[in-house]
C-alpha cells in the first residue's frame, strides 16, 4: 500500500518535470520568435525527455525495494529473536512471519504464535524504516535526473532524438521480457529438478515402473523412501493425451475440415465455423466438470454393461473423449490451413479427369496435405499431453500402467497439481518431483512443437 | 502428371483402345459404387461436424438444466417480532435518529439474531429446522435497513435449507427408494409441510451473486471469485498488453536482423507454445519461493497469466502491424516524421483494431484459466470478498473446480451456475472481439 503511495507520488513529480521541461521549451519558443526551426525539438520532447530522467532512476529503485523488501525485513525481524528462539523450518518461519504480517495489517485480530506479538513492533519499524529509506532515495534521484535534464535543455538540444532512442530502448527493453521469462521457465525447472535428482537417480526416474510418491513423515514409517518411476504417468499421458483423445480429434477434426473447406456452402459455413470455435473457447476446467459429473458416469455404466465388474468411476476413456472434442478444433483448422494451401491446379486436375470430390479429397488433396495435417497433429498431441483440468477432474491418481480404457490411470499434469497443492515441505523429493515432471512435461511439448512447426514449414515451402 | 500421361492404362496404346462403354452392368455398377462412395464420404463429413456440434448442444443443455435454477433460491414465509428483548439491545440506543447513525448501527450490527430466529422459527412447527443459516443474516439487513422495525412484528421471507432448496426445485428423485435418494424422510415431510401450508415461495438468489465462498450451498456466491477475477486480469492487462504490444513494434519495426531478434522470437513462439501449468510451475519457483510474493493473492495470479497471455498479443499485434500497407509508412516518412513517430501517430492507430481484438482473444483465455493459479494457491477458501491485489482472493474458474469437487448435493447447481456466468462473460468478451474485427478491419 505504501508502495502505491510512493508510486503515486513519484509519478506526480514526474508529470511536475515533464510540465517544466515543457515550459522551458515553450519560453524556448517565444524567445525565438515562434520561428520554425529556431528550437530543434517541439517542447513536448523537451518535456518528455525531463520526465524521462526523472522518473526512470526513481521506478528502478522502487522496483528493487518492492522486490527484496519482504525478503529483507524478514532476515531482520527473525534475526532479532535470540537463536533458541527462531523457527527451525522454512515452514514455521513463514506460518509466523504470516501471522506477524497479519497482526501488523490488522487483518489477524489474535496471534496463535506468543513471539507474534512481540516481533509485530519489530516488523512495523523495519518496514516503515525501509519504506521511507527508499521513497527518499526514489524522490532524490527524481530530483537529480529532472534538474540535470532541465538543465541541459538549449534551442539546439536535440530532444526529440534522446526521447526517441529512450522509447527504442524501451520496446526492446520490453522484447527482452520474453526471453527473461523463457529463462525463468527453464532456470526454474533445472534448478528444482536437480535438486530432485540428488535425492532420486534419473534413471529410477525415467525408466522406473513404481510410481508412489507418498512419503512418510518420519523416517522408521513404512514406505518412508516413496518410488519414482514416472513410466507409469509417462504412459498414462501418452495413453489419454495422444492415442484415445486423438483417436476422437483426428478423424472428427479432419472430416470437419474437409466437408467444411470441400462441400459445405457458404452460408452454412458462416454459422457452423464459429460453433466449432466455440468449443475452442470453452474453459478447460468447463471440460473437466462436464467429463466428471456427465461423461464418466455414462462411461462406467457402459463397461458395466460390458461386463466389466471394476470399472473405474475416473477411466481414461472419459476424461480421453472430453479432450479430445476439445482438440478437435485446433485439429480442423489445421487440416483447414493445410488443406488450402494444396494448389488448386491439383484439385482441379484431378476434378478434370473425372474423379468425384471425395476420390479428389482421398486421393489428391490429403495425401498432398499430409505433411501439413501431420503437423498440425503434432501440435494437437503437444497441446493435449499439457491440457492439465480436465484430466485432474475427470482422471485419476491410480498410476496404473494398463492399455484397458475402462480402468484408471494417471497423468503427469495430474501428478504436478497433486503433488504441489496441499501443505508440504518444500524439500522434500515428492514436492521436488512435481518440477522434474514438469521439465520431462516441458522438454516434450518443446521437440513436439519444434518438430511440428518444421513439418508445417518445410510443406508450406513445397507448394510457394 | 508427365509420367502419367506417358503411361498406357492397360496396355494397348491409347490410339488402338475403344472408346469405353458407359452402358455395360459392370460400368453402370462401378459408377452406382462411385457416387454411393462419395454420398457416403460427405455424409461421414456431416456427421462430424454434427458429432461436434451436438456434444456442445449436450454440454451446455446439461450446464443449463442444472445451473439456471441456481440464480433461484427458495424462501420460507415467517413473521417476525423484532423484540428488543430477545435480541439483546437496549432500544433507547437505537431509537430516534441514533438508529440510523453509525452507533446504532453498530449496536444493530452486534444484535442477537440468532436467538430471535429460533423464537420465529418456532411457528413453522414441525418444519422449524428448516431455515438456512444465512436466515439471521437476511433479518439483520432488514433491521439495520430501517431500525423503526425495533419491537414491531412484520412478515418476512427467508432463505431455507439447502436441502429444502432443492426439494423444492424437484431435483431430488422422488420415485428413488429413501435410503439411495440424497435426502431424509425427515427433510421430504418438513418440505411438504411447508409446501402445503404456503409458505414456500422461489426468489432471486442475490447471496449467489454477490456474496462469496460458503462451506453451506445456499450461503455460497460467486461474487468474491468474480472480483478476485476481475483484479487478477487487471493485472495481466496492465502488464500483458503494453509488454505485447511493445515487442510487436520492436520486433517489426526496429529489429535489426539479427540473433537478438531470432531469440526473441523463438521465445515467443516458445511461450506460446509451453503448457499453461508450466506457468504455474514458475509462478511457484519464482514468484512465491524465490521473491517471496504473497501465496493466493491476484497481484501473482495476474502476473503469472500475463506472462502465458503476452505472446498471444504479440502474435495478434505483430499480424496487424504488418498488415497496415507500407505506403502509409513512407508517406509519413517523407513529409519528415522520424521512425518513432510513423510507428506511434500513424502504424499503430490503424493496427489498433487488430491489436484489440488480440488482446481480448488472449484475455478471456486467462479469464477461463485454472491449471497455473492451482499450483500459486489460488485455491483458497475465501469467505470475503477480496480486499486488494495481495490479500487472498480466488477466481471464477477456480470456484467452478472447488465447487465441482465438493460431495454436497447442493453444489452440482451453483458449479452449473457459475458456469454459465464465466461462459457468459466469455462469449460476451468473444462477440465484442469479433465486432471489432468486422467493424473496424480495413482492406487495403
Amino acid at each position: 500500500m505504501r508502495l502505491l503511495i510512493a508510486l503515486a507520488l513519484v509519478l506526480g513529480l514526474a508529470g511536475l518535470a515533464y510540465l517544466a521541461g515543457r515550459a522551458r521549451g515553450n519560453r524556448m519558443v517565444t524567445v525565438a520568435g515562434g520561428r520554425i526551426g529556431a528550437v530543434h525539438s517541439r517542447p513536448v520532447y523537451h518535456g518528455a525527455y525531463v520526465a524521462v530522467l526523472a522518473l526512470a532512476p526513481a521506478l528502478v529503485v522502487l522496483a528493487a525495494w518492492g522486490f527484496v523488501s519482504e525478503t529483507l525485513i524478514e532476515g531482520q525481524v527473525l534475526g532479532s529473536l535470540a537463536g533458541a528462539q527462531r523457527p527451525a523450518s522454512g515452514n514455521d518461519s513463514e506460518a509466523l512471519m504470516n501471522e506477524v504480517r497479519g497482526l501488523v495489517n490488522g487483518d489477524l485480530p489474535q496471534a496463535f504464535n506468543p513471539l507474534a506479538p512481540r516481533l509485530a513492533p519489530v516488523y512495523a519499524a523495519a518496514r516503515s524504516n525501509g519504506d521511507m529509506l527508499a521513497g527518499a532515495l526514489a524522490v532524490a534521484l527524481l530530483s537529480m535526473g529532472g534538474l540535470w535534464g532541465w538543465s541541459r535543455l538549449r534551442p539546439d538540444f536535440r530532444a526529440r532524438n534522446r526521447v526517441e532512442t529512450q522509447v527504442r530502448a524501451l520496446l526492446l527493453l520490453a522484447s527482452v521480457v520474453a526471453i527473461l521469462a523463457t529463462f525463468g521457465i527453464v532456470l526454474s525447472l533445472i534448478f528444482e529438478s536437480i535438486r530432485f535428482f540428488q535425492l532420486v537417480s534419473p534413471v529410477e526416474f525415467l525408466t522406473g515402473l513404481h510410481w508412489s510418491p507418498q512419503t512418510a513423515i518420519r523416517a522408521d514409517q513404512v514406505g518412508s523412501t516413496g518410488a519414482f518411476g514416472a513410466v507409469p504417468l509417462f504412459w498414462g499421458t501418452i495413453f489419454i493425451g495422444a492415442i484415445i483423445a486423438m483417436a476422437v480429434a483426428i478423424p472428427l477434426g479432419l472430416m470437419s475440415a474437409i466437408y467444411l473447406t470441400q462441400y459445405a456452402d457458404p452460408r452454412l459455413r458462416r454459422w457452423l465455423k464459429p460453433i466449432l470455435e466455440l468449443l475452442a473457447g470453452v474453459p478447460t476446467v468447463v471440460y473437466g466438470f462436464f467429463a466428471a459429473l456427465t461423461i464418466a458416469p455414462l462411461v462406467r455404466s457402459f463397461a458395466v454393461s460390458l461386463g466389466m465388474t471394476n470399472a473405474s468411476s475416473d477411466s481414461a476413456l472419459a476424461a480421453g473423449l472430453v479432450m479430445g472434442v476439445m482438440i478437435i478444433p485446433f485439429v480442423s483448422s489445421m487440416a483447414d490451413d493445410a488443406l488450402a494451401a494444396v494448389p488448386s491446379a491439383m484439385r482441379d486436375g484431378s476434378l478434370a479427369m473425372g474423379a468425384t470430390p471425395s476420390e479428389t479429397v482421398k486421393k489428391v488433396m490429403v495425401p498432398a496435405a499430409l505433411p501439413g495435417i501431420m503437423g498440425g497433429v503434432l501440435l494437437a498431441v503437444s497441446r493435449a499431453i499439457g491440457e492439465t483440468m480436465i484430466v485432474v477432474m475427470a482422471a485419476g491418481l491410480a498410476a496404473n500402467l494398463t492399455a484397458n480404457p475402462f480402468s484408471s490411470v494417471t497423468t503427469v499434469t495430474t501428478q504436478i497439481v497433486a503433488l504441489l497443492t496441499g501443505d508440504q515441505e518444500f524439500d522434500s523429493a515428492k514436492t521436488l518431483s512435481a518440477f522434474a515432471l514438469g521439465l520431462v512435461l516441458f522438454v516434450m511439448t518443446l521437440i513436439l512443437n519444434i518438430y511440428a512447426l518444421a513439418v508445417v514449414k518445410r510443406y508450406r515451402e513445397a507448394y510457394e | 502428371m508427365a509420367t502419367l500421361a506417358a503411361t498406357p492404362a492397360s496396355g494397348t496404346p491409347i490410339a488402338e483402345r475403344q472408346p469405353t462403354d458407359w452402358t455395360t452392368p459392370a460400368m453402370a455398377a462401378r459408377i452406382a459404387a462411385r457416387y454411393r462412395a462419395e454420398r457416403n464420404f460427405r455424409v461421414a463429413g456431416a456427421a462430424a461436424l454434427m458429432i461436434a456440434a451436438s456434444f456442445l448442444a449436450f454440454l451446455l443443455f446439461t450446464i443449463v438444466r442444472d445451473g439456471s435454477t441456481g440464480f433461484q433460491r427458495s424462501e420460507a414465509r415467517i413473521e417476525v417480532q423484532f423484540d428488543a428483548a430477545t435480541l439483546g439491545v437496549d432500544p433507547a440506543a437505537v431509537s430516534g435518529s441514533k438508529g440510523a447513525g453509525p452507533q446504532g448501527q453498530a449496536v444493530l450490527a452486534r444484535a442477537d439474531y440468532q436467538a430471535l430466529l429460533l423464537k420465529a422459527a418456532a411457528q413453522l412447527g414441525p418444519a422449524d429446522d428448516t431455515l438456512s443459516d444465512a436466515a439471521w443474516m437476511e433479518l439483520r439487513a432488514v433491521l439495520m435497513d430501517d431500525p423503526a422495525l425495533l419491537g414491531q412484528r412484520t412478515i418476512l421471507w427467508v432463505p431455507v435449507r439447502s436441502s429444502i432448496d432443492l426439494l423444492a426445485k424437484g431435483k431430488y428423485d422422488m420415485t428413488a427408494p429413501a435410503e439411495s435418494r440424497g435426502v431424509s424422510d425427515r427433510e421430504v415431510s418438513d418440505w411438504r409441510w411447508l409446501a402445503r401450508e404456503g409458505r414456500l415461495r422461489t426468489g432471486l438468489n442475490t447471496t449467489f451473486l454477490f456474496g462469496a465462498d460458503s462451506t453451506e450451498p445456499e450461503l455460497a456466491g460467486i461474487g468474491g471469485a468474480a472480483l478476485g477475477s476481475l483484479l487478477t486480469l487487471a493485472v495481466t492487462i496492465a502488464i500483458a498488453f503494453p509488454l505485447g504490444v511493445f515487442s510487436a513494434v520492436w520486433l517489426e519495426e526496429f529489429a535489426p536482423k539479427g540473433w537478438l531478434a531470432d531469440i526473441i522470437e523463438l521465445s515467443i513462439n516458445n511461450l506460446a507454445a509451453v503448457p499453461s501449468i508450466i506457468f504455474g510451475l514458475l509462478g511457484l519457483a519464482f514468484f512465491l519461493n524465490f521473491a517471496g510474493m504473497p501465496r493466493s493473492a491476484p497481484l501473482v495470479g495476474g502476473i503469472t497469466l500475463a506472462l502465458m497471455t503476452m505472446p498471444v498479443i504479440v502474435i495478434a499485434a505483430r499480424v496487424a502491424i504488418k498488415a497496415v500497407p507500407p505506403s502509409i509508412r513512407d508517406a509519413a516518412l517523407a513529409i519528415g516524421a522520424s521512425p518513432i513517430q510513423v510507428v506511434f501517430h500513424h502504424v499503430l492507430p490503424l493496427a489498433l483494431p487488430g491489436i484489440m481484438t488480440g488482446t481480448i482473444i488472449g484475455v478471456g483465455r486467462a479469464l477461463g484459466e485454472t491449471a497455473p493459479l492451482l499450483l500459486i494457491g489460488m485455491r483458497a477458501f475465501v469467505t470475503d470478498v477480496p480486499q486488494g491485489f495481495t490479500s487472498p482472493a480466488t477466481v471464477l474458474p477456480m470456484q467452478v473446480f472447488l465447487w465441482s469437487d465438493d460431495v454436497q448435493r447442493g453444489f452440482v447447481e451453483k458449479t452449473s451456475a457459475a458456469i454459465m456466468v464465466l461462459m457468459v462473460i466469455l462469449i460476451a468478451m468473444n462477440s465484442v472481439a469479433i465486432y471489432l474485427r468486422n467493424r473496424f478491419e480495413r482492406r487495403w
